[in-house]
């Protein structure tokens, strides 16, 4: 299974990739390919404010619609816009393209109880 | 304790395939290899083959058959000719569906094929009902595989691997013959709305025929593609075709369901009084097919509004890979089952616009 190193899990499959000011963050390959193929993307507007476990958006499937909710309280400076016309590619590529949003965090403070790769991997394989 | 769960003879075939197998219906099953849309436009192009050994195949025998079917079958079978399918129902005593099945008259026998989550509920529910004739029931289900081959390159495709001429076996028709010696029973039929054909072959012997028609990991078919139980639903969703526990369940009368094609209401069978009555005092609701704005999918359970209250409820809905839009089908109120009528589907917090059209939603070229 390919789990980037660079980042942090939740156990709800969501990945936070800290960058300089920012947080991104997406599903996991593993989310994307049990979903299926994503049909739809809700994502929400660029400058709205969210709080650690607040849901920002929704995948829908053919089979399954999952709710996204973010670790990680901030601003959303920046949706990935490509994802309304184009939510395939979240299924083609989880942990790039198909990144969801970035967020200015209050603190990334959060992240540190997340999963790392190792963690994230090892809980989806005694989830199997 | 949950019961265990059941493999067909091609668990291991799937797995190496690259089937995600899931559980259905208490069998594992493959839901997709490719990828649901893939494999769904995949079947509408050329051809796919899906295991549907979960389904339930009964051998009944007896001369008291065709007077016992028919009693317990909405479709009326008497005459029912040897060669031949028919798409049934069969329902409680108030009316509500048991199962939809497939009834084939044999020349010594009948089969049935009923879903596979209610093979045991049909086998009780025959062994109930025949305790004073001389009809005896067998389950074959484990005994036997299916394989579903579907979509418009299948005709030219099976009859490069078979002698015996597919296209003498018209649409509900059956044969049975020998391939290499193996007892082997076509239907022509199918749940995807291509053409196609679903055969039946002793379970002992089915990964031999794969090979045949699949070719191997490392050297796979060129055309003929293995498809899971996904692409299989949005197929079915698009040709209208029912599903049991959705479109179909004891909670609902064949009528209702819109399957009054496959009612004969002046013969006696089980579940007939209760629909006459509702066919005179008319269908308080009735299935029909929704085009939704935007690409939402309405799930199963959603519910359905029309003049700012609610009046229904989804029963299947997909975003629909042939024609791009998301389509559903739903149970409503009997004032709003138009062609036209303007409807709103709730999805999470949001009403989306829908209205109603014509089922099926895709009809395959002839």
């Amino acid at each position: 299974m390919n789990v980037p190193t660079d980042r942090k899990y939740t156990e709800t499959h969501e990945w936070f990739l800290p960058n300089d000011d920012t947080v991104t963050m997406g599903i996991t390959q593993y989310a994307a390919d049990e979903l299926t193929d994503i049909t739809y993307v809700e994502l929400p507007e660029v400058g709205t404010t969210v709080k650690v476990g607040d849901q920002i958006g929704e995948v829908e499937s053919v089979k399954a619609t999952s709710d996204i909710n973010t670790a990680v309280g901030g601003e959303v400076v920046e949706v990935n816009t490509a994802l309304v016309d184009h939510p395939e590619l979240i299924n083609d590529d989880a942990f790039d393209d198909g990144w969801m949003i970035k967020i200015r965090p209050d603190s990334t403070e959060p992240l540190t109880a997340l999963l790392d790769a190792k963690e994230y991997t090892s809980f989806v394989q005694d989830a199997v | 304790m949950m019961e265990s769960v059941l493999e067909t003879p091609l668990y291991d075939t799937h797995v190496e395939m690259g089937g995600r197998m899931v559980e259905f219906a208490g069998w594992s099953m493959p839901v997709q290899f490719a990828g649901i849309t893939e494999e769904h436009i995949h079947t509408r192009t050329a051809c796919s083959v899906f295991d549907v050994s979960h389904m339930g195949r009964l051998k009944l025998t007896g001369d008291d058959c065709e007077s016992f079917l028919n009693r317990l079958c909405t479709r009326n079978l008497s005459g029912a000719d040897v060669g031949r399918s028919y798409y049934t129902h069969m329902c409680r005593e108030d009316g509500g569906v048991l199962d939809d099945l497939i009834v084939s008259r044999f020349e010594l026998h009948w089969g049935i094929v009923c879903n596979g989550i209610n093979r045991v509920k049909i086998i009780t529910w025959l062994s109930k009902h025949n305790p004073k004739t001389d009809v005896t029931i067998k389950d074959e289900t484990l005994s036997t595989a299916m394989l579903a081959i579907q979509g418009p390159k299948t005709l030219e495709l099976a009859q490069e691997l078979v002698d015996t001429d597919l296209s003498s076996i018209k649409r509900y028709r059956f044969k049975t013959f020998e391939l290499m010696g193996i007892p082997i029973t076509i239907y022509r039929s199918g749940y995807t709305g291509e053409d196609g054909f679903e055969v039946v072959i002793p379970s002992g012997v089915v990964k031999m025929l794969v090979p045949r028609l699949l070719g191997t990991k490392e050297q796979p078919h060129p055309v003929i593609k293995p498809a899971g139980l996904g692409a299989r639903d949005t197929l079915r969703i698009e040709a209208a075709m029912p599903l049991y526990g959705h479109e179909l369940s004891e909670e609902i009368d064949s009528l209702t369901a819109g399957q009054d094609w496959c009612v004969d209401l002046t013969k006696d069978f089980i579940g007939a009084e209760p629909m006459r009555k509702l066919k005179e005092q008319g269908l308080p609701r009735r299935l029909v097919g929704l085009r939704l704005e935007g690409r939402r999918i309405a799930r199963q359970h959603y519910k359905v509004y029309g003049d700012s209250r609610e009046v229904g409820e989804i029963t299947s809905g997909t975003l629909s890979p042939t024609l791009g839009v998301s389509i559903a089908m739903a149970f409503v109120a009997g004032e709003f089952v138009e062609e036209g009528t303007e409807l709103g589907v709730e999805i999470g917090s949001k009403r989306v616009a829908a209205t109603v059209v014509k089922l099926p939603f895709y009809k395959r070229p002839k």
